[in-house]
């Protein structure tokens, strides 16, 4: 696609920093989220969860449970019909277990019942009788051809014969030599690395209302990041056709990812069938940790050959992930992504998913690639080290730039990580003096962003202000940025636009709010729906002057005459246009539906200083800088809070965060108690520096950024703490104790 | 459940005499109300007592200070003569939970709540605080040590609650200082904690001590061997090893999600030499 600005077209709205429309709703308490929707005659659900890793369903008998006083329905999994679909019977049976509970607190069993205290009551009395079997949470245990198997018969053909079942699935990246390219090299390393599961840990439990009457309609009300996948997914596992279930996007409290998914509202929703009555469900934050999506466990091994003078001559990775009980592609993406950064002539990356006894795997932002790029990003480093050479230097030596043939496969339009890593190498923190025990690590991060089915709406009003109805829930101020787009492109104050996000009903299919897709994809159909509303007021004016449509050009918000020969009348704005509108043939608005293509891949650096405290293995985070190619910032303090937000959430997980599990497969830590996600405390200020370098597949240049800054922080902490203590941890995360224990084998 | 709000001591201690199911009193509610929401305690009667006069009021007595057993957080951290003669108790104190939690929080539910990484309670065991209880048989005092029988366990008797917490007298040059450690900077549990009172003469030679630590064992432990390590030192090198050295001999910590025997042992000694320090600057004493 054509660049409009091409480097000089002057933005009015775009780039600037207008409140967010939904600023003051949060903090005033207004926003509705999940849990605020209520209706008359409402039931309260609740859910019996399995308290073994692994066990076998004998029997389930909820007979004493539906007799309580006040029980309107039960659930299990026997009232659904199981798919045909793997993808589909997967999620079924993530929501309620089937034969098996597959992890510690997979649901059984769900009742609706007129009080919260009921319904609780009830869970007791329903009888589970289970048989336990062995089981496993470790990745590299669940590989071997001995362990206990979580599920048969889902290892797709691609896995080699003779490895455990629990492998479903292998992948394959790379080109190259990688015998002649390890040959050519000075110094080889080989490391092995594991990184825990980590939460993404949005503030706001998973709540929804559903609603299903005797006619088969239903309405259901929740917090996700994408109405229209709800939908499918729950007509299809509820046997309706699509168009008898609206769903609703309330506000949403964090996403991360771990909202693409569901967990709760199909079993609200046969409750309702069942009860004839409204039915609630919101989960505590134990079962949030219990049963909704941490990202993959990982166990990988890095290779890498380096010259002397720090040209990388081949890498090679190869990454088991598990995605907890069922079958997981998240793997593929961090084998594409392992050497992204890197412009290479030999690379090889093999991926492997096994099952374990853990939750189902559900997105946090850039999935699979912080794992895989932490373990090459600590490799380059260690080379650096034992080389004696500039990492930054380094990664500008080898840095992959237009033009590169990536590790994954495509060739690489124009990218931003030169551009990133000369800013930080020209940026004072990187050469600002460290003291005693401290260090400072450096990691590049990469992320491929996302396109998708985009369907937009723009309404113009006859008071001269403009709707535009969207089908992406926002999570990261995207209702801000697709007004600045639309104030943009029609002329008009930002202020006289409202965006508001459309029940399934109201538009037609959007993907999910994923892969840094929104402010890209809703953009471009915002400024294409624009265009659309920007010709038919073009028309309209020509129609008033009785002149050809084609002699009328829109400038400033106004319809104006071409030029001399075109007639000479003064420019007719829109809320002129829009005025009239009812004698000039009706209502205006704008379409545009798409498929988008052309998102743009996304590169970021990070630059962290760390002090680590030598007698109780505590490390403070001194000064965090993150550089990243945005394309064109719509609303700058947006793409700072995503890069702000990312680097947070990636020190909490290099530093403390992690699933674990006890030698009963139970998980131990299911609250933020011992759950540590950072507190604003733990925190120093996260400096940003944006660098624009257009995206060519948007007519402002713009590109997703909310992923990329989860990928580096990982390996720029651990490259930290290495050169702060002098020795080098491969587990993530580097909590207290580890830190000290490495210290004490010194 | 019932929630009585007693018009007197006396009655409040019928009440909970006479209860054959579980009893919870409410001081600052920040344990019992959280533990209840989480289906952790479902109680049968819970008595609320800090309307009770005397409760939340802190006066001075022998020279030192009797703070009622509904004191918050923050108003103990208000109190000048409270944070000058004691300033490592209150730091204990303060380190509970965060501004929200402190309007309400107290010392003597974080000692009867009975957790071994209760940060309020190393300190007043350094300090040999005492603490006034009222029960069915009448008012008693007892030093702060022999309250926490094991994680969640108390020695109060039947229908016993505490009324005040006393802070005694100290002499010149004296000084205290509580630390933990936890992951984060707030919001956490101790995973090891020390409290270090001490007094020093005019050489800066320590002439009393008294070493506490949290999160080491089922309870808060006094540990006479660290105090011992430093008595008669000016808290020279040797001295702080020698404490660090006793303390972490004491330790007979679990093995959990929050720290491993290995590490806990460690810190414990490296806080009590910490602790040790800025107890020793906070007397005018130099190391
Ligand atoms: C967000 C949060 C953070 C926290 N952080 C910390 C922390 O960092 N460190 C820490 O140590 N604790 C922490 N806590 C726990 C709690 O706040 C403290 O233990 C607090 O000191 C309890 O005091 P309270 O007055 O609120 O106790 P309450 O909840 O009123 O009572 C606690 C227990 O003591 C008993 N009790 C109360 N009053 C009396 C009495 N007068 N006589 C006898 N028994 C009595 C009750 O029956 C109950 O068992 C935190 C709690 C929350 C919610």
């Amino acid at each position: 696609m054509a660049l409009d600005n091409t480097g000089q077209r002057v933005f009015k709205v775009v780039g600037t920093r207008p409140p967010r429309p939904d600023g003051v709703d949060k903090v005033t308490g207004r926003a509705l989220y999940g849990a605020d929707m209520s209706a008359p005659g409402m039931l309260v659900a609740h859910i019996l969860r399995s308290p073994h890793a692994h066990a076998e369903i004998v029997s389930i008998d909820t007979s004493a449970a539906e007799a309580l006083q006040g029980v309107k329905a039960v659930v299990t999994a026997a009232d659904f019909t199981p798919q045909e679909d793997e993808y589909l019977d997967d999620i079924l049976v993530n929501c309620l277990a089937r034969d098996k509970v597959l992890y510690d607190g997979h649901a059984v069993a769900a009742v609706a019942a007129t009080s919260a205290d009921v319904a609780k009551a009830a869970l007791k009395l329903i009888k589970v009788e289970y048989r336990k079997l062995p089981h496993v949470t470790d990745v590299d245990a669940a590989m071997r051809p001995d362990a206990p198997i979580v599920q048969s018969g889902r290892s797709l053909e691609t896995v080699p014969e003779g490895m455990s079942e629990n492998v479903t699935s292998h992948c394959e990246f790379g080109h190259g030599d990688l015998e002649a390219g390890f040959a050519k090299a000075d110094l080889i390393i080989e490391r092995s690395f594991t990184t825990a599961a980590t939460h993404q840990g949005y503030i706001e439990p998973h709540a929804c209302l559903a609603t299903m009457g005797a006619d088969g309609k239903g309405d259901l009300w929740c917090c996700t990041q994408g109405q229209y996948n709800v939908r499918s997914i729950c007509a299809d596992l509820l046997g309706i056709e699509a168009s008898q279930l609206r769903v609703t996007a309330s506000e949403i409290g964090g996403g991360f990812g771990g909202k693409t998914t569901v967990f709760i509202e199909p079993v609200a929703l046969a409750l309702s069938r069942k009860s004839g009555r409204p039915v609630k469900i919101v989960m505590s934050r134990s079962e949030v940790f219990l049963a909704t999506g941490p990202t993959v466990s990982s166990s990988t091994d890095v290779k890498i050959g380096m010259t002397k003078d720090g040209r990388i001559t081949a890498g090679q990775a190869h990454l088991r992930y598990s995605g907890g009980a069922f079958p997981c592609g998240t793997v593929d993406m961090g084998a594409q992504a392992a050497f992204a950064a890197y412009d290479l002539e030999a690379v090889q990356t093999l991926g492997w998913n096994a099952l374990t006894n853990r939750p189902k795997e559900a997105a946090y932002r850039a999935p699979g690639a912080p794992q895989a790029i932490y373990a090459v990003e600590s490799v380059v480093d260690e080379l650096c080290q034992q080389l004696g050479l500039d990492p930054l230097e380094v990664r500008l030596k080898n840095a992959a730039r237009k033009g590169t043939k990536s590790s994954y496969g495509p060739t690489f339009d124009d990218i931003g990580l030169m551009a990133t890593l000369e800013a930080a190498k020209a940026h004072p923190h990187y050469s600002a003096p460290l003291g005693e025990n401290q260090g400072r690590g450096l990691s590049a991060g990469f992320w491929f962003n996302f396109g998708g089915n985009t369907c937009v709406t723009l309404n113009v009003n006859t008071d001269g202000t403009v709707g535009i109805t969207e089908g992406n829930p926002d999570i990261g101020g995207s209702r801000a940025a697709i007004s600045q787009m639309a104030a943009e492109e029609l002329g008009i104050p930002y202020d006289k636009i409202r965006t508001i996000v459309a029940d399934t009903s109201s538009l037609g299919h959007n993907d999910v709010t994923d892969g840094s897709r929104v402010t890209f994809s809703v953009g471009l159909a915002t400024i294409k729906a624009a265009r659309d509303a920007i010709s038919k007021m073009c028309s309209r004016a020509a129609q008033i002057w009785g002149i050809d449509e084609e002699a009328v050009v829109w400038e400033d918000g106004a319809a104006c005459p071409a030029g001399p020969n075109a007639g000479k009348f003064p420019p007719m704005t829109l809320a002129e246009i829009a005025a009239v509108s009812f004698n000039t043939g009706g209502p205006i608005a704008g379409h545009y539906e798409f498929n988008a293509d052309g998102a743009g891949v996304s590169f970021g650096v990070h630059l962290v200083d760390v002090e680590v405290d030598r007698e109780t293995g505590g490390t403070k985070v001194l000064r965090y800088t993150v550089f990243q190619d945005a394309g064109k910032a719509v609303h700058p303090s947006y793409v700072e809070g995503q890069m702000q937000g990312g680097a947070v959430q990636g020190i909490g997980w290099a530093l403390n965060e992690e699933y674990i599990y006890g030698e009963d497969g139970r998980l131990q830590n299911p609250g933020f108690l011992d759950y540590r996600i950072p507190v604003a405390s733990d925190l120093p200020k996260i400096d940003t520096v944006i660098l624009e370098i257009p995206n060519p597949g948007h007519p402002y240049g713009v590109r997703g950024v909310g992923e990329t800054p989860i990928v580096p922080p990982l390996a720029a902490l651990s490259n930290a703490v290495s050169r702060a203590i002098g020795k080098r941890l491969h587990s993530l995360p580097m909590s207290p104790p580890r830190i000290l224990k490495a210290l004490s084998e010194a | 459940m019932r929630f009585v709000r007693p018009e007197t001591l006396e009655e409040a201690a019928t009440l909970l005499g006479q209860e054959s199911g579980v009893t919870r009193i409410i001081s600052g509610g920040t344990d019992v109300m959280v533990q209840m929401r989480s289906g952790l305690v479902a109680p049968d009667l819970v008595v609320d007592l800090k309307h009770l006069t005397g409760l939340r009021s802190i006066t001075p007595e022998a020279g030192g200070f009797r703070i009622g057993a509904a004191v918050s957080g923050a108003q103990l951290g208000e109190h000048e003569g409270v944070c000058a003669l004691w300033p490592g108790v209150v730091e204990g104190v303060q380190l509970i939970g965060s501004t929200q939690v402190q309007g309400r929080a107290t010392m003597v539910g974080n000692l009867c709540n009975g957790s071994p990484a209760a940060d309020a309670v190393p300190g007043l065991v350094a300090a040999d605080a005492t603490v006034r209880i009222m029960g069915p048989n009448g008012s008693r005092d007892c030093p702060v040590a022999e309250i926490p029988a094991g994680p969640g366990r108390t020695t109060l008797g039947k229908g016993e609650f505490v009324t005040s917490v006393f802070l005694p007298a100290r002499p010149e040059r004296s000084g205290d200082a509580y630390l933990r450690f936890t992951p984060r900077t707030e919001m956490d549990i101790a995973v090891a904690a020390a409290a270090v009172s001490l007094t020093v003469d005019a050489k800066g030679v320590v002439t009393a001590a008294r070493v506490a630590l949290g999160a080491v064992a089922p309870t808060v432990m006094l540990v006479p061997e660290a105090a011992a390590a430093i008595i008669g030192t000016t808290l020279d090198d040797a001295a702080q090893a020698a404490l660090a050295a006793a303390a972490s001999a004491a330790c007979n910590p679990i093995d959990d999600k929050r720290g491993t025997i290995e590490f806990r042992t460690r810190v414990a000694g490296v806080l009590a030499r910490r602790a040790a320090l800025i107890a020793l600057a906070r007397a005018g004493g130099q190391n």
